[in-house]
């Protein structure tokens, strides 16, 4: 087992480096190419414009954009963590790891989940991450952060006042799993990057309805924009590519946490030893299935279980594989009872894992 | 022709010896570091057990035996502990004799529910748990990593750089014992006097 999982992880992180990557430079070539598009059809459109009135020759939305693009980027990659956080409202319990922060909780509840935490960062083989409660009744948890020595892990008050400490410790398994194999990183800055996007777009469309009225009102007096069918395509691609980017992001949020979490599930399991925890608390979360008010859309590919409480994700289908963040819990649920039987199984001729209480 | 066929499978081989044998250094050196865990919870929980049985000696006076075995395991398990990192065996035999004690105290607390009403034992319960909890994860982590390590030296192809990189079988951190095996005794003819 041991062999296969850890190959496994080496090739998820690579693939969480490669594809975080590829979505920022893809972030920034979908932003040049509305800029410099936009630039290409004001050029054309005021190409044949009198001597005397503007000629779009240098492409100045093009080069804003992309420098937008790049800037919007970097400060999503390193904020992104804080960003989510606060979006949240969660806030920071301490512990003896690090005496410059918050002290130790004196709540019990909260004491308990430190204990947790370390403990499974020491099952997992990676640093304790700082530690963030979101004071929400409906159980959920998240990770968040660009790699293991900066990661965050929060959980509801909800999760808290529910879970026994098996299934606290199962769940907190599952999210430093998400640490571990890289996930935070794709995830974080995708939900910084769809955040954005769905800024730069509300912004945009005010500026752009405006500037169209302009270049509409100087374009239409000519005869032909002198391109035929290619130049129609163009525009109508372009045109749809702005209409479409906050839709594009939202899509790719989705496909991409779904497999994550069946392989998060496992490596919960590795962890722990104790895969009938997480179906158990799973199976608790997905009763108590009312939104998770404190975490809004941006965020909802990062948590443990859908936190807007779509039912979407009670089935597979066509439908749901668009549109759900989540696998369906009962297959989930499913899965991970298949694992303690077999474990089970394997326990009744000795060499038991370590039980813990 | 059959040179440039020749110098190819050269520098495949060569790249396969390389990322073979970086791969068993890195096995290795995570196998040492996960050891290094073992030692700094077992510190960890060496530093611990005496400011909790502190805390806790009042509220719980009529199982004076019981603590007084955590302490006399813990300053076993110390000593055993100073005797040097060579001496794998007796460290954990004594590790495994605290844990044991530190079971027995756990089943204790869980017998008097009026004790686990206080504030104090229940977080010493907590603490109890965690600690055990700490020893035993970083213990797995040794366990899987050295499993792995030692995987990787044994199969065929990796098996024939294993000798070049000069690795050896790590020793897996045994549980089984005969302290641990036991089922604790416990005494129900005191009961507390609060």
């Amino acid at each position: 087992m041991s062999d296969g999982a850890s190959l496994n992880l080496f090739q998820q992180q690579e693939a969480n480096r490669r594809r975080t990557a590829l979505l920022v430079i893809g972030f920034v070539a979908f932003f040049a190419w509305l800029g410099f598009g936009g630039d290409y059809l004001f050029y054309l459109a005021t190409r044949e414009a009198p001597r005397a009135a503007y000629h779009h020759t240098f492409p100045w939305f093009g080069l804003v954009l992309s420098a937008l693009a790049v800037a919007v980027a970097w400060y999503a990659y390193a904020t992104g963590p804080e960003k989510v956080l606060w979006s949240t409202g969660a806030r920071e319990v301490g512990g003896s790891a690090d005496p410059a922060g918050p002290a130790d909780p004196a709540d019990p509840k909260e004491r308990q989940l430190v204990n947790v935490v370390e403990e499974m960062a020491i099952a997992a083989g990676v640093p304790r991450p700082r530690i963030w409660v979101v004071d929400d009744p409906d159980p959920n948890a998240f990770a968040t952060g660009t790699d293991p020595a900066h990661a965050h892990l929060a959980v509801t008050r909800g999760l808290l006042e529910l879970c026994s400490r098996d299934e606290l410790q199962a769940v907190v398994a599952h999210e430093l799993g998400h640490v571990k194999n890289l996930d935070v990183r794709l995830m974080t800055t995708l939900a910084a990057l769809v955040g954005a996007v769905a800024l730069m777009h509300d912004g945009a469309a005010r500026m752009v309805r405006g500037g169209m009225s302009i270049g509409g009102g100087g374009g239409g007096g000519r005869k032909k924009g002198g391109g035929g069918p290619l130049l129609l395509v163009l525009v109508a691609v372009w045109i749809v590519s702005w209409l479409v980017a906050p839709l594009v992001a939202q899509v790719l949020a989705l496909a991409v946490s779904r497999k994550r979490e069946y392989l998060a599930d496992a490596m919960s399991a590795q962890f722990t030893r104790n895969p009938l925890a997480l179906a158990s608390a799973l199976q608790k979360i997905e009763n108590a299935s009312a939104p998770t008010t404190h975490i809004k859309r941006g965020a909802a590919h990062l948590c443990i279980a859908d936190p807007l409480g779509r039912r979407l994700g009670a089935r597979e289908g066509p439908l749901a594989d668009l549109f759900a963040t989540h696998p369906p819990m009962a297959k989930r649920i499913a899965i991970l009872r298949g694992m303690g039987y077999a474990q089970l199984k394997r326990q009744q001729g000795g060499g038991g894992a370590i039980g813990a209480a | 022709m059959g040179s440039l066929l020749l110098l190819v499978v050269l520098a495949a081989a060569a790249a396969w010896l390389i990322g073979a044998y970086n791969g068993l250094v890195s096995l290795k050196n995570q196998t040492l570091n996960a050891f290094k865990q073992i030692d700094v919870q077992l510190k960890r929980r060496h530093d611990l057990i005496p400011n909790l049985v502190n805390a806790v000696k009042g509220a719980m006076d009529f199982e004076r035996t019981t603590l007084e075995a955590v302490i006399q395991a813990r300053n076993q398990a110390v000593q055993a502990g100073a005797a040097g990192p060579g001496a794998v065996k007796q460290i954990s035999q004594a590790e495994n004799a605290l844990s044991a004690a530190l079971q027995r105290l756990l089943v204790v607390v869980e017998r008097y529910p009026e004790l686990k009403a206080t504030g104090n034992i229940a977080q010493l319960q907590e603490e109890l748990v965690s600690t055990e909890n700490k020893v035993a994860f970083a213990r797995q982590l040794y366990n899987d990593t050295a499993t792995q390590y030692n995987i990787k030296q044994q199969q065929f192809p990796t098996s024939l750089v294993a000798g070049l990189a000069g690795t050896r079988p790590a020793e897996l951190w045994e549980v089984e014992d005969q302290a641990e095996r036991a089922v604790p005794q416990v005494d129900l003819s005191s009961k507390p006097k609060a």
